[in-house]
Order: structure tokens, then sequence, then C-alpha cells
């Protein structure tokens, strides 16, 4: 942070005075209306702490049971290269777990509380993820519309006014990038291969096209949170304005694909400039997010398992780190880092292995020379735009 | 050839094996871990199977009985303890060949010399594993002891000639056994005192014959491909 907020770092609330206090406000307001960064240690409203923890955490989860849907397919994928993709598709997505997760964390909040909030169902992910993945297009159709959808909505995150969560969002979004070229590819492999394989694509296309506008959240009139959201600059666009700024980008895209998009009401209105397109169940869209969609059960049920069943591993690294701390040996060495205390919440840091972080797939250009309509062009010009 | 075929249905079955980690593992960072060493090992298969062949026709179109790889990477992944003791005694075993290949002049000699400092984070991984879970608490000393008992009876196969690797195999066993009996015994556990291999293990995934749940994994992970014949993808 520059001059102008230097003097906004956080103090102990007692002591302050009403004045001090809103002095501090005052210094917030004007960093946000300058287009400033708030970071950790700058004075910030209660309440905008909470959105940022509620949202990011809501983000960070949605990586983390989003692994889910496409590892389904890993075991199955029909060729290594395609398996190598997935495979480093789904590590990059445990990878941005961890980026939001520490983002969050600057917050006061901490990723074991976190995590536990997810698994009492206190805390949201996407409802996206609630939807099954039945046949090998679903993963491509994952690629190209939900991480579509994402990358809609995180661009202009790059830009939220909170620095820690703009700047995760920008090492993410590069990655989601790939990630829906890879996805947009695969489709159109099966697009123009045999009947068998491009009615899979259609298939699979018919049944995500809904769920991805959802993602975007309910319609502007009814968004509990976007208007205080957007006046702190976190949120820089509205639902609304988002998701159609994505059937645009989409409706071109699945002409090159050699798909079709099941909404029989999608239309360029020349008055607008935009595409008009049909009405969204959003009684559907509420009950999955009461927990009535195809898969919630099944993905919260998942993920408690596998916490459940790895808290002997992270007891297991956490009696083994006090040991050796009790010993005075150098912990440096080895992957434990646990905090002190009974092991519940201890993080277990594997070896780096950046040197050979799977240079695989993830960031092979394996996707080929992706035609002009290719989702590699809709962020950049979205970005420019904004 | 055959050779080609034997390291990289090695590489290729583990890798799959650790694939099917993915949302399951205990800590996001090895959610992370396990995939990174499962690719790593996807990479080498794909390249020692090109060698041989079609990477997805070998793959995908081969039976059990055409399979080469070692018994022990075909094992189902068991708790993250079992999971780990396999990875010990194969990444401990990959590295030590790698590095022989890799000083060698043989037509491995190049994959060798990339695949070894891959394989050296993997066995890195995998023993200070060992030492946290053997060294760790009372339930993860006896989960860790059972993961290597449970997986020593698979160990003996690994140092059967492979018929076109030209190492000294007998040596490499000698320098496998120190380096297990040292991690082992730095987390705290003993070598488990069974048979290394008998008459139905020794060489027996060399030749194709396998361990049963190693069938149900082929048909998972050849099912798709083998539906849409001469599709590509």
């Amino acid at each position: 942070m520059v001059a102008v907020t230097a003097g906004r770092t956080a103090q102990g609330a007692a002591g302050m005075t009403e004045a001090a206090a809103q002095t501090e406000e005052a210094a917030f307001e004007a960093a946000v209306a300058a287009d400033e960064r708030i970071e950790p240690r700058d004075w910030m409203p209660e309440a905008y702490r909470a959105t940022l923890v509620r949202q990011m955490a809501q983000h960070a989860h949605s990586e983390i049971i989003g692994m889910q849907p496409e590892a389904n397919w890993i075991t199955r994928a029909p060729s290594l290269r395609r398996k190598a993709i997935l495979m480093a598709k789904v590590q990059d997505e445990a990878g941005h777990g961890l980026y939001l997760y520490s983002a969050a964390e600057t917050l006061g909040t901490s990723r074991d509380e976190l995590l536990d909030k997810l698994h009492a169902g206190r805390q949201r992910y996407s409802s996206i993820f609630n939807y099954p993945t039945l046949t090998w297009a679903d993963v491509g159709a994952i690629g190209w519309l939900v991480d579509g959808a994402a990358i809609t909505n995180q661009v202009p995150l790059c830009r939220c006014s909170y620095g820690p969560y703009a700047r995760a969002m920008v090492r993410i979004c590069k990655e989601e990038s790939f990630h829906q070229r890879q996805g947009f590819e695969l489709l159109l492999a099966l697009s123009r291969g045999t009947p068998a394989q491009h009615e899979m694509a259609q298939d699979a296309v018919n049944r995500w096209w809904w769920p991805s506008l959802m993602m975007f959240g309910p319609p502007d009139d009814a968004s509990a949170h976007s208007a205080q959201s957007m006046a702190w600059k976190i949120k820089r666009h509205s639902n609304d304005e988002l998701r159609r700024r994505f059937v645009d980008i989409c409706v071109p895209q699945a002409q090159a694909l050699g798909l079709t998009l099941p909404d029989p009401d999608i239309r360029w209105n020349e008055e607008r400039g935009q595409h008009d397109y049909g009405e969204i169940d959003w009684t559907e869209f509420q009950e999955v997010l009461k927990g009535n969609g195809p898969c919630n059960d099944q993905r919260l049920a998942q993920r408690r398992e596998a916490h459940e069943e790895g808290a002997w591993v992270r007891q297991a690294a956490a009696a083994y780190a006090d040991k050796h701390r009790a010993l005075g040996e150098s912990l440096s060495q080895g992957p434990g880092r646990a905090r002190p205390s009974d092991g519940s919440d201890t993080a277990v840091t594997p070896p780096d292995h950046s040197g050979t972080a799977a240079p695989s797939a993830g960031s092979e250009p394996s996707a080929g020379p992706s035609p002009s309509t290719g989702p590699e062009v809709t962020a950049q010009p979205m970005e420019a735009t904004t | 050839m055959t050779a080609a075929l034997a390291l990289g249905d090695d590489a290729l079955v583990l890798s799959h094996r650790l694939g099917e980690w993915a949302g399951h593992a205990p800590v996001l960072e090895e959610e992370v871990a396990l995939a990174n060493i499962a690719l790593d090992l996807l990479g080498q298969a794909r390249t020692l199977l090109s060698l041989a062949g079609d990477e997805d026709e070998l793959a995908f179109l081969r039976e059990e009985r055409s399979f080469r790889n070692v018994q022990l990477v075909e094992q189902p992944n068991g708790d993250f303890a079992h999971t780990i003791a396999r990875q010990l005694f194969f990444s401990v075993y990959q590295h030590l060949l790698y590095e022989r290949l890799a000083a060698g002049t043989g037509e491995f000699t190049d994959l060798a010399a990339k695949a070894v400092k891959e394989v050296a984070y993997h066995r890195d991984h995998a023993e200070q594993w060992v030492l946290r879970l053997g060294d760790g608490t009372a339930e993860s000393h006896e989960r860790m002891r059972r993961g290597l008992d449970a997986l020593w009876r698979y160990t003996g196969e690994l140092f059967e000639p492979v018929e076109g690797v030209d190492i000294e195999w007998r040596a490499l066993e000698g320098d496998w056994l120190s380096a297990v009996t040292s991690v082992v015994g730095r987390a705290t556990l003993a070598l488990p005192t069974g048979p290394r291999a008998g008459s139905w293990t020794a060489g027996a995934g060399r030749q194709g014959l396998h361990t049963e749940p190693f069938g149900r994994m082929l048909a998972e992970m050849q099912h798709l491909h083998r539906s849409h014949p001469g599709a590509s993808w």
C-alpha cells in the first residue's frame, strides 16, 4: 500500500477513540475509491472482512469439491494424453484451493476452520459441482463451460480491492484459461469424431449449459450481497452482466465446435448488441443450493470421508514433528510442517517438488492450436473491456 | 522391446493406482504430491511404451496376460500407509535402477537421465512419510508396519533380470535392501520377516501372471477406449 493508506494499519481496538475510528473508516473508503489495494494489516470494516472470508472460502471450497466430478474420470480417460491433461488439471485445482485458503487466512481465519465449516455444511461451494459427470464428454463440457464461466467471473476479481485475493486470482486465471482451452479442444475432437462421439459431446453440452449459467448467481434483483460488494469493489460487475457476457462468448464458440446450445430462445438482439437467452430454472438453482441437487450429499460425504480417514496421517505428522522438535532436530528437511497443537489442525507440507512440479500436461501446450474463436481469446478482451 | 514394455508397464500401472487417490488424500498437499508423482510416472510410461509401439494401443488394448509390470505396482492402494509402503519399495528400486541406466550407454540412457531426477523426489517423498508414519503415533506405526508387511512378498520380483536391461541385478538388490533397511530402521520399524518371493511371485508379473485385482483395474482403465474402436480422442 502506498502513502495514503500508511496510517491505516491495524490498531488494537482498545484505546482507539471514536475520532480515530472515523479516520480509519474514511481512509478505507478513500483507498477503495482510489482503486488502491487493501492489505491484510490495513484497517477494514468488519462486514468487509466477513464478506471476503465468505466469498474466498466458498471459492476455495469450490476448487476442492470441484476435483471430484473430474477425478471421477481419471481412471477411465480414453488416451494417455487425455489422462495426463486431466490429472494435471485436478492437481491444479488442489493448488488453487491452497492459494485461496492461504489468501483467506490473511483475514484472520484458518484453513482448518474453513474446512470444518465446509464439512459441517455451514459454508457453500459452487452449485455446479453438484451435477454428475456421466460421460467422458462431461470432462470437456466442464472445461469449456464451467471453467469458462469461472473465468468470466474471476478475471474481474484480479482487480478486486483486497490485495491477497486479487493476486491469487491472477495466478489462478492463467491456469484456468489453459483448462478451458483444453476442455474446448477435447469437445472439438469429439464433435469431429465418430457419430457416437459427436452425440456424446452434444449430450454433455445439453446437460451442462444451464447449470453453467447458474454459476453467475441469482438475477440482479435477487442477489443479496451484490450491491455492497460492488460498492467495496470486491465485485466489479453484476451477475446478469457477467452472465450475458458469457452467453455472448459461448455462442460463436459453440458454432466453432459444431455443437448447439440447448436454448431455442438464444438470438442476437440488434438493439442491445447482445444475445437474448431463455429463462433460467431458478427453482432448480434454489433446490441445488439448499442441498437437494443430484450430488450434494455424495460430494460432501466424500470430502468428509477423506478428511476423517486422513486424521491419523495428520496426527502422525504432528506427533513426529513434536518429537523431533523436542530432540532439537531441524524440521526444515522434512515434509512435515506442524503447528503446535493437537494435530487436528496440522498442515503437512510434502517435499517441495517445484523442480518437477507437474510441468507435465498442465502447462504442456498439448491442446494444440486453438481455433480463432477458441476460449483463449476470451479472457483478454474481457479484461480489456472491464 | 521387452524391457521398454516391462518398465513402461510398471510406470503406467503405478500411475493409475496413484490417480485413484485424487479427491481422497488425507491433506491437500498430498493431493498435489500424489498427483504429481502419478503424472511423472505417466510421462515415463508414455515415453517407454512409445519405444515399444503405439502408447494407446499398448495401454488400452492389451489384456491382463500381456502386461509385463511387476505385481507390486498393481496392488490396490489400501490405506495411506499401504500406499506409502508401495511407494517406498518401488521408488527406491526405480531410483537405483535409473541411476544405473543413466550412467550406461543403452537405449534407456536419455530417458533414465531425465526420469532419475523425478524419481529422486518420489523416493524422498516416500521416505519422509515412512519416517513420519513409523515414528508418529502408535496407530500410524502399526499401520505402517502392516503396509510394509503386506507388500514385502512382492519385492523379490523387482530384481528378476529384465531382458534387455544390462545391469548387475544382484548388486541392485543389495543396494535396495540396505537403503530400505536404513529408512525402515530410522522409522523405528523392522523389516518384515516373511519371504520376499515364492514360486508364485518370482518373475510372475514380467511373464504376464498377475494378481486378481489387476484385471478389474484394467477393466476400468480400458472400458471407454474399447467401447469406441478406432476412435481418436
